[in-house]
């Protein structure tokens, strides 16, 4: 703990005024959050895209089975589904059904990878493909996330995770060219 | 030499000069023709143009095995990146996003004309209102990225409608960037070559450029391995010891037609030099004189070269196949000479008949099968029968010209005595062969069901593993097994665009149903003038579409400001040319175009190819009886083409043909034996030991788990045709002068054929292999039947049985 606080100290004095949070509480958050192996929530996610007067409104269900199965149900405005597993993005919507591989759309990762890599608490995934800081502590904290990738940084500018202990509350995408979306996660979906 | 004598040989000379110059410039083939049909009907037709030409035909499947998947990915890439820019390929697909820009921004300058949705409802303001809102749905959902950028030149979602048209394939998992089989195990590409697959030169030019971008395609990523490794990072290190190098596997109809001809290249050449040396030897060790052994080879090559020449002016090619054949005819023709040489020194009166009667024997024979329309079947018939004929022409008019006055060979009197006295030792009672008879009857009843192989893959010179091989990539792949297609054909290529379109909606039907599970159209990706006129007639003018949009967008959360791109594009669609196949140059989409329309000259065809529900094979009478009611034009009419199924009917009509052929090849037989023999108790003779040796072969053949084809048939066919020679010897016996030498002749003659034959049956070529592993036993057991049917040898006790004491 001694040599942890003072690793913490180092940082703060070798120039990195943004680290509020010592590391060791964002290894505290991932290995709590790696230790919830499934989920199941209600959420609502609101567009704001430049082009539109107001934003759009989704909602549904998110489900998760770690380490990499990732289900987005949206039921409102119509109902699709899309499921991420192990790099493959699979999508009904209406009829039709689409299954991508991620490695093919680079575009898209970062959206998914935010949100999985989180959720497992992997925390050195996490960083392969983004500049992580820490904001607040252990039992209510931010993660910020940048792309390291240039390209990914054109479309993607950082994405906000914010939570309490092991929870996660909201997942705010902020794209480039200023068009957000605001996931709120909310109650437990009774099994 | 007589005044005659001397003419045959200057006709014999003249003839064999022209055989020579016709056989040189032959055209020698090895491609599908020998299997397929000689007068097609139109359906037949339509087969054989896509086995030889279709794009099924013109596809390489790559495996990449061996290494690790990055190592294979590398790979797979470098050798895409080659194979892109040689212009033998049309295509070339490992997973890879190339071109995908290209063939976007066609699709997307072209959406109005394109898009399935285009009508004039979907441009009203009920029409705009809708697909917007479904866009803006879209815009909630994950897919929003996608739809984001497009949303102010195409709020209506028509690209995406378009995507959807097209997208319905089914790829590999991507792994590392490159198509990767389900196990992972192997890394794949799909590549198109521009040469139909009927063209094995240029099938065997592009394999060898696959070839050749592989191995440096391994040379190119460990060179790059091993420059990170010096340069002192882990990358070379961190392929793990012990794995196999990658390693190349090829498949498709161009990779085995290549494959085929070499085998059959190597097989011919191969069999021939073994054979004739084979017979030589038995006939030099019979002789004694090497002079003999040429003399008698004359007789050989004369038939070989008259029948080669035959069927090259009778049927413009010589298939490969058919010099396959034409090794058997070594084994037969060589028997004419032996009979000459040994028994001419005894009274050559009776020597000829008996001759004469076996060539026509087995010129009935071998006729039957020239009407077949198995064009291998019919070369086999003519080159045979020609072979013959000029075989036993020159043993009877031109070899005793050519004998020195005293031929000095071996006194076979001995061999033959003792000849007699096995089989005088072996005499068995009749009621063996009549039980053999039985039980092989018995065998092949008791077999009948699975008797005959069904498809004509069996007689394929495509080995099982290849074959297996070949599943199994295509497999992988999923996507191009052209097994079933709607094939429309009408005047121009607009007349069939637009039945194709005319069927889409019944074959949507049709998926819905799930009799399949889709299909591809070449108007897809190439609508008719006459969908991209009306298309382009239901985008509005500038102005309503401006009030229309203005309408649809009240109380969405878009204004009308942000789609004025939207207005431009329509605006700038409603004034367009249309479509045609030369804009698509450089784009995929030409690809799928050139391999779905045909166009030759009078007629247009195109091709809808059927993907079959993964459970249910496709019920190709559901889908006929729905298409049948589409009305497609005028002069315009579709079909369902069930490839596999269309070629083993094809193979099974093959199969009751030359069931039909040999027996009435067989009934010939029988006829001429009464024509010349005037009795049918001696005709009874001469037959019965030639349908045992049929018989037994058969049930040996069944017995062993041998799956009989076609050619196992002309064998049985062959082994009556050869056989009768015997037979009519032994009926001949009492005028034959010394049965000593009779008998050796014989088996002599017999020993030739039995190893031309012999030697066939252990070609890797089915058809050689069946012919061989047929014939050669057969014909032994015709002479041993012949021989034990006889009363007895002791016809003439002075010479038989005296000897054979000493």
């Amino acid at each position: 703990m001694t040599r942890a606080l003072s690793l913490c100290v180092l940082l703060m004095l070798v120039g990195a005024p943004w680290a509020l949070a010592c590391d060791s509480d964002l290894d505290r958050i991932m290995s709590a959050l790696a230790q919830r192996k499934h989920g199941h929530v209600t959420f609502v996610e609101k567009k704001f895209i430049a082009m539109l007067d107001r934003p759009v409104e989704s909602s549904g269900e998110l489900l998760y089975d770690a380490p990499d199965r990732l289900e987005k149900k949206t039921l409102k405005p119509r109902s699709e589904s899309l499921v991420i597993e192990s790099g493959v993005i699979s999508a009904q919507r209406g009829r039709r059904h689409y299954v991508l591989d991620v490695k093919q759309y680079p575009q898209v990762m970062p959206f998914i990878e935010s949100i999985r890599a989180t959720l497992a608490g992997d925390r050195a995934a996490l960083e392969r493909v983004f500049k992580v800081e820490l904001a607040g502590n252990f039992d209510e904290w931010t993660l910020v996330l940048r792309p390291l990738d240039s390209k990914l940084a054109r479309t993607v500018k950082e994405i906000h995770i914010e939570g309490e202990t092991d929870l996660i509350h909201l997942v705010e995408i902020r794209e480039a060219d200023g068009d957000r979306s605001l996931l709120t996660i909310g109650a437990d979906v009774p099994q | 030499m007589t005044r005659a004598g001397v003419m045959a040989t200057v006709v014999w000379g003249a003839l064999v000069l022209i055989a020579l110059i016709i056989v040189i410039f032959a055209r020698y083939t090895t491609d599908l023709s020998a299997f397929l049909p000689r007068s097609p009907t139109a359906t037949q037709r339509l087969l054989v143009d896509q086995l030889r030409e279709g794009i099924a035909s013109r596809l390489i499947l790559i495996g990449i095995e061996g290494a690790d998947p990055a190592e294979r990915a590398r790979i797979s890439s470098s050798m895409g990146k080659r194979l892109r820019s040689d212009a033998q390929f049309v295509s070339v697909n490992n997973g890879e996003p190339v071109g995908l820009d290209r063939d976007r921004e066609l699709l997307f300058n072209h959406r109005y004309l394109l898009s399935e949705a285009v009508n004039p409802a979907h441009f009203t303001a009920t029409g705009l209102r809708e697909s917007i809102q479904e866009t803006l749905d879209l815009l909630a959902s994950p897919a929003s990225m996608l739809v984001k950028t497009l949303l102010p030149r195409d709020p209506t979602g028509q690209m995406l409608q378009i995507i959807d048209q097209l997208g319905n394939e089914r790829q590999p998992p991507t792994v590392d960037g490159a198509w990767t089989s389900r196990d992972g195990k192997r890394a794949l590409m799909v590549v198109q070559t521009r040469a139909a697959g009927s063209d094995t030169d240029g099938q065997e030019r592009a394999i060898g450029a696959v070839r050749r971008a592989f191995v440096a395609a391994v040379a190119e990523v460990a060179g790059a391995g091993a420059a990170a490794g010096t340069g002192g990072t882990a990358g070379a290190g961190t392929r793990t010891v012990g794995l196999p190098p990658a390693s190349l596997e090829l498949s498709g109809p161009g990779v085995f037609s290549v494959a085929a001809r070499a085998t059959i290249k190597q097989q011919v050449t191969r069999l021939s030099i073994v054979s004739t040396a084979l017979i030589c030897l038995l006939l030099l060790w019979v002789y004694r004189s090497f002079r003999a052994l040429v003399l008698g080879l004359i007789p050989v090559a004369s038939g070989a070269l008259a029948g080669i020449a035959a069927v090259a002016l009778g049927f413009g090619a010589v298939h490969g196949i058919t010099l396959g054949f034409g090794v058997t005819l070594i084994g037969e023709s060589v028997d004419y000479s032996i009979y000459l040489f040994i028994q001419s020194q005894q009274r050559t009166s009776t020597l000829w008949p008996t001759i004469r009667l076996g060539v026509l024997t087995s010129i009935v024979g071998f006729a039957s099968l020239l009407p077949s329309a198995f064009p291998g079947l019919a070369q086999l018939g003519l080159f045979s029968i020609s072979g013959l004929v000029a075989a036993a022409l020159v043993t009877r008019y031109v070899l005793p010209n050519l004998l020195p006055p005293k031929l000095h060979i071996r006194d076979l009197t001995p061999v033959g005595v003792g000849l007699a006295a096995a089989l005088q030792r072996m005499k068995t009672p009749r009621a063996l062969l009549v039980a053999i008879a039985i039980l092989a009857a018995i065998a092949l009843y008791t077999h009948r069901g699975p008797v005959w192989n069904p498809e004509l893959s069996a007689l394929s010179p495509v080995s099982k593993a290849d074959q297996a091989l070949d599943a199994m990539l295509r497999s992988d792949i999923g996507a191009p097994d052209v097994s079933y297609l709607v094939v429309i054909s009408g005047p121009n290529q607009e007349s069939v665009l637009r039945a194709a379109e005319a069927l889409a909606h019944t074959l949507d039907d049709l998926v819905d149903k799930g009799v399949i599970a889709g299909f591809e159209s070449p108007a897809r990706y190439l609508p008719s003038k006459a969908a991209q006129r009306a298309r382009q007639e239901s985008l509005p003018v500038a102005a309503d579409l401006r009030g229309n949009l203005g309408k649809a967008l009240d109380g969405l959360p878009i204004r009308l400001e942000r789609l004025e791109p939207f207005l431009h594009d329509v605006e700038a669609a409603r004034n367009q040319p249309l479509l045609t196949r030369n804009e698509l140059e450089g784009t995929s989409l030409a690809t799928g175009v050139d391999a779905l329309l045909l166009n030759d000259g009078a007629r247009s065809s195109a091709l809808l190819p059927l993907r079959a529900p993964t459970t249910v094979a496709i019920d190709v009478g559901r889908v006929h009886s729905a298409i049948s009611k589409v009305a497609l034009g005028e002069a315009v009419e579709a079909v369902v083409l069930d490839v596999k199924g269309e070629v083993d009917r094809l193979y099974s009509s093959y199969l009751s043909e030359v069931v039909r052929l040999s027996l009435a090849g067989f009934a010939g037989i029988v006829l001429l034996l009464l024509i010349f023999l005037r009795s049918p108790l001696r005709v009874l003779r001469v037959v019965a030991p030639l349908v045992l040796a049929v018989l037994s072969v058969a049930a040996c053949l069944v017995l062993m788990g041998r799956q009989l084809t076609l050619l196992h048939l002309i064998g049985m066919l062959l082994i009556v045709a050869v056989g009768s020679n015997y037979a009519l010897f032994f009926d001949r016996r009492s005028q034959a002068g010394s049965v000593p030498l009779t008998l050796a002749s014989l088996g002599l003659a017999n020993a030739a054929t039995v190893l031309g034959f012999g030697v066939l049956g252990f070609s890797s070529v089915p058809i050689l292999a069946a012919l061989g592993s047929t014939v050669a036993p057969g014909a032994f057991l015709a002479l041993l039947f012949s021989a034990l049917l006889t009363n007895d040898f002791r016809a003439r006790p002075g010479c038989a049985a005296g000897p054979a004491a000493a």
